[in-house]
């Protein structure tokens, strides 16, 4: 393993948009799954990735053109009702087939497409820096807002409709953050480098976390970890990074799994 | 009526009749004060949750009316409780997202469950923690659907004790509504028993 390419001074933007990023997905994968709503993670990175190169076939910057995709994809889902795993699964498709088409019908699509589903996080730049660190501020400052009202949301639905609340704006407010989240992600990290760091830490840490703040913490320190881990291994045996990061995530997470009790045992008192 | 605001109704129901593609229940007319346990007797489909989601702004109301006083706040609690397969939250937690004060404990073995995660609570356990949540927390209105189906005796008791703890604070007004279709409960601790005649 070459030990001076961790001292290179190209890797050090990359690698601090990717730590922010490791930090931040984890939190809103908790949220996600506490919503059942893993999957539209999977179905906004698509999206983000559809956009992304759509945007550069008009000259537009990926990372703007990734946003606009996965926030349109998370508007739709948030005002149009568009949940559920069937909602999903038609997001998944509608990205996945404008994304590829688009990959074979633009110049330098192929190149970008591959890069996207790869997860090239080495050629990420000021842009991707600056996008992580808005999204780690928009999430440090509404998540201690949005937290209570989406918690109390999922466990007493009945809640805001029969106080006349306008529940709809703290869902809408989180579905945007986590179209925009995704969408950094998969700008930086790759389609399924961004997904991984969603799912398995949030997954892991609903196995094992004796409370809430525990799960957050959990799921934010495991992803952080599995992006440490698989920065080393990527960067020091040259693989690409998305699909390393996947599998650190998933070594980490079934390492977890297996170790841990299954969050079942109701009746157990 | 009077001029006092603690005297004034909490929730008055006009010849209300309600549904949803269809009126299920009514014409009924009720009101409820500060201070009352009102329960709501019927049989399996007289319309019981259809006259609390009215109330809850979750049902069709057809004709009649049906007045809140102003701002008044609702604390609402299905027949089943929200249960996911994996829930990694404790009691506290899940009381704290009902926002009801952290110094609020609950009675009886109630309060022996705070500090476990939900999902590893028994169905009546999970059950009682959730009416406590829509009784411990500063709602002035409480909605309860059915708080007794597949509760044991044992908890059925501490059911009864829960709904006999105080509001919040000592000046807050509160009514409870609930509704099931064991008539005995609501004989034992209700201060009314309205019947819905299907």
């Amino acid at each position: 393993m070459n030990w001076e390419i961790y001292a290179d001074p190209l890797f050090r933007l990359p690698f601090a948009a990717g730590l922010l990023i490791a930090g931040v997905l984890p939190v809103l994968g908790a949220l996600l799954m506490l919503r059942e709503e893993w999957l539209a993670a999977l179905g906004l990175a698509h999206l983000a990735a559809a956009g992304a190169l759509l945007g550069l076939a008009v000259g537009a910057p990926a990372m703007l053109g990734a946003s606009l995709g996965a926030l349109g994809g998370g508007a739709v889902k948030s005002l149009g009702g568009a949940r559920g795993n069937t909602a999903y699964g038609f997001m998944i498709l509608i990205g996945w087939s404008t994304l590829l088409l688009a990959a074979a019908n633009t110049s330098a699509g192929d190149a970008v497409g591959q890069a996207v589903m790869d997860g090239q996080l080495y050629f990420a730049g000021w842009t991707e820096l600056a996008a992580a660190v808005l999204l780690t501020g928009l999430a440090v400052t509404a998540l201690p807002r949005l937290m209570p009202q989406l918690l109390r949301a999922r466990f007493f639905p009945r809640h805001d409709t029969a106080n006349r609340l306008p529940g709809w704006r703290w869902h809408l407010g989180f579905d945007l953050l986590a179209a925009f989240g995704v969408a950094v992600g998969t700008a930086t990290l790759g389609l399924l480098g961004a997904f991984a760091l969603v799912l398995v830490p949030a997954w892991a840490a609903f196995r094992i976390a004796p409370g809430w703040a525990w799960t957050l913490w959990l799921a934010g320190f495991i992803g952080v970890a599995a992006y440490l881990a698989a920065f080393v291994l990527a960067l020091g045996l040259d693989q690409p990074f998305g699909p390393t990061l996947a599998a650190v995530c998933l070594a980490l997470g079934g390492l977890i799994g297996a170790l841990s009790r299954p969050a079942q045992g109701r009746g157990g008192a | 009526m009077n001029g006092n605001p603690a005297a004034a109704p909490l929730l008055r129901l006009e010849q209300v009749v309600a549904g949803y593609a269809a009126p299920v229940v009514g014409p009924i007319s009720c009101s409820i004060q500060a201070g009352d346990v009102l329960g709501l007797w019927g049989t399996n489909g007289s319309g019981k949750s259809t006259l609390l989601n009215a109330i809850a702004d979750a049902a069709r109301i057809f004709s009649g009316r049906i007045e809140r006083a102003p701002g008044l706040t609702l604390f609402y609690q299905e027949q089943r409780p929200v249960r996911l397969p994996a829930m990694p939250l404790t009691g506290r937690d899940l009381l704290r997202c009902a926002a009801v004060p952290a110094h609020r404990q609950p009675p009886g073995s109630l309060s022996h469950h705070l500090d476990r995660r939900i999902d590893r609570l028994s169905g009546g356990q999970y059950q009682l923690l959730c009416v406590w949540a829509a009784l411990a927390g500063s709602a002035e209105l409480v909605l309860l659907d059915e708080p007794t189906n597949n509760l044991d005796p044992e908890h059925e008791r501490l059911l009864a004790l829960l709904l006999a703890q105080p509001p919040a604070h000592r000046d807050d007004r509160r009514a409870v509504l609930l509704v099931s279709h064991e008539r005995a409960f609501l004989e034992s601790v209700c201060s009314r028993v309205l019947e819905l005649i299907q």
